[in-house]
């Protein structure tokens, strides 16, 4: 296990290196003056010689990546050109907006999901059971930006029943958990029927094993069987996935935020890809894409402890 | 059990008994099928469908409610949004059918390097596949968006760029799988070189899932698009795209549902059409793909 948690650890970090190294690739494979690309168009030209030194643009090419890993490192992601504050502290004084999205995303959706997909297993082919797949397809399919969409028409501007826009006011805890309901329905709507959709086939393998069965011959209550012993094993799958889920929700994120005006970290990407407010779109995708890392690995390492044949195929 | 006995053998090559009869059995597969003959069927006659020009204006109706002459009403230029939403089934599709086909090769010919190249070329291709999987979609296709400026080129390279990955790592498992079997054994043991076995041996084999994998593909790729025309960067306006459409309805939601409903409908009906048919056909081709997904 040891062995297998270094080297996966070992992968990640390799994984980062490389994604920012081809983020900054990128910026300056772009034809045109570094600097404008970097500050955008109204960047003053106090800021660009600024800069320019600070990046060591007349250095070679391999220096200036090097500084910049350094940089980050250190946790200094550049500075926003408008309002001239450190990126680092913009992006994450968004974050905790979405991340408290995509928490309430993925409980609610592990909450339904997870019961619809027991239930489907034991009542194999009964009407519910295939509601429930077609319901399950269904939510896949949809995009999450129509959902959210939609239900801003339906819930916010026909019934009124909940606040169109914002993240409610600060403080007041009701107003906040008001504001959260519409977008956590639009980003984890896909995932009640992608969860329930893996717990069924799970439980349905575990269902046909033989500790199981040795369980009922015991005589067990059905209900203990299924949820204390059965569960326990068909849960895996998700788990793994969840890590994934994380990535996908954050891109879910990003159209709940602008859909439904709440602060948060699509919001500001994209906001700064708007006003080609470079160095916070860099910032952004940097440490959303090294958070998404950070899940998947500690999803892997989890299903790697629960699961020892996982551990062989690193 | 009554599931299992209407999976076809998988021996003969799949005619219209082993395709279409199981198809119209499952009413989902049916529905799904309907949908998107109906979607096809739209983009092609796409011109000749359309009762207005989707891109003239006529700003003494602006947003009307649907009638009988503008039957989805109109937008906030008083474009009709019947015409609109049809031609934007063209658009819908053309993105999906050239980066999933551009992706798709690019993928196999990637894939198979990883699985039957040397151990080294495999590892570096890994890590490489792993890297591009590592940026969140959104937020990747926001930074390339960023810098090459919005159009529909930039949504087709974003989807090319994020899917190879996928289909790459597939064809991989496959050839690798595949690598030392028997036949391939005995191939090389008679002398055929690395391209005579990849093309006539390891490519019929990885090229059925890899056309099932990626026509299931095909409402993520439309919802990618559609997204991006939706933030406004993507399909540059005038041109009609669900995601415009959505965009436009959305600005003025609080005046009509229509633009929204309108955008938001065929969006839903084609996502729903493509996933409910690719799942059906891939359940009937190959079952054992049921697992990887």
């Amino acid at each position: 296990m040891w062995i297998y948690l270094l080297k996966r650890i070992g992968l990640a970090a390799i994984i980062v290196v490389i994604a920012v190294s081809m983020l900054f690739t990128m910026i300056h494979m772009v034809p045109g003056d570094p600097l404008s690309v970097l500050l955008g168009p109204r960047a003053t030209p106090e800021l660009k010689a600024a800069l320019a030194e600070r990046m060591g643009l007349d250095k070679p090419f391999a220096v200036q990546l090097v500084t910049f890993f350094l940089n980050v490192l250190r946790g200094d992601l550049g500075i926003d050109v408008f309002s001239e504050r450190s990126v680092a502290i913009i992006v994450f004084e968004q974050l905790p907006f979405t991340m408290v999205l995509i928490i309430f995303a993925i409980t609610w959706s592990v909450a339904l999901g997870i019961p619809l997909g027991c239930y489907s297993a034991i009542h194999r082919n009964s009407f519910l059971d295939k509601l429930t797949g077609i319901f399950s397809v269904g939510t896949i399919a949809v995009p999450s930006f129509v959902v959210a969409i939609y239900s801003l028409l339906i819930f916010a501007v026909a019934l009124k029943w909940l606040p169109a826009i914002g993240a409610g006011k600060e403080g007041n805890l009701l107003s906040q958990l008001e504001h959260l309901v519409l977008p956590a329905l639009a980003v984890g709507l896909g995932w009640v029927g992608y969860i329930a959709r893996l717990v069924r086939a799970s439980m349905l393998e575990v269902l046909g094993e033989n500790h199981i069965r040795t369980a009922r011959a015991f005589g067990l209550p059905e209900r203990s069987i299924i949820y204390s012993y059965a569960l326990r094993l068909a849960i895996l799958p998700t788990v793994a996935l969840l890590g994934v889920g994380i990535g996908n929700m954050l891109s879910g994120a990003v159209f709940a935020e602008i859909v439904f005006a709440r602060p948060g970290i699509g919001k500001l990407i994209y906001d700064a890809v708007i006003t080609r407010n470079y160095p916070v779109v860099m910032g952004s995708v940097i440490v959303t894409t090294v958070l998404f890392v950070i899940c998947t690995t500690i999803a892997d390492l989890v299903a790697a402890a629960l699961d020892p044949r996982i551990r062989e195929n690193l | 059990m009554p599931t299992e006995k209407r999976v076809p053998k998988l021996t003969a090559a799949p005619g219209f008994r082993t395709l279409f009869i199981p198809l119209f059995r499952d009413p989902l597969a049916l529905i799904g099928l309907i949908l998107v003959a109906l979607i096809v069927f739209s983009a092609v006659l796409a011109p000749h469908i359309v009762p207005y020009d989707p891109n003239k204006l006529n700003v003494h109706y602006r947003l009307q409610a649907p009638s009988g002459d503008h039957l989805l009403g109109t937008d906030q230029l008083g474009r009709d949004v019947f015409s609109r939403t049809i031609m934007g089934s063209r658009i819908a599709l053309k993105v999906a059918l050239i980066s999933i086909s551009i992706a798709s090769a690019l993928g196999l010919l990637l894939g198979l390097l990883a699985g039957y190249g040397p151990k080294w070329l495999d590892n570096l291709l890994i890590v490489f596949f792993d890297t591009v999987r590592s940026f969140p979609t959104v937020m990747f296709a926001l930074a390339v968006v960023t810098l090459l400026g919005p159009s529909l080129e930039t949504v087709i390279l974003i989807v090319i760029v994020t899917s190879i990955p996928v289909y790459a790592r597939m064809v991989r498992t496959q050839a690798q799988s595949m690598k030392n079997n028997e036949f391939i054994l005995a191939e090389r043991a008679m002398g055929a070189g690395t391209p005579r076995i990849l093309w006539f041996h390891m490519l019929p084999n990885v090229v059925g899932p890899l056309l099932i994998i990626a026509s299931m593909d095909i409402p993520v790729v439309v919802t990618i698009e559609a997204g991006l025309s939706f933030l406004g960067l993507g399909v540059r306006p005038p041109t009609p795209s669900w995601g415009t459409i959505l965009n436009d309805g959305y600005s003025f939601i609080r005046n009509t549902p229509w633009l929204v409903i309108a955008g938001g409908a065929p969006l839903i009906l084609t996502t729903l059409g493509f996933t409910f048919l690719g799942e059906a056909l891939r359940d009937i081709f190959d079952p054992k793909l049921r697992k990887v997904m």
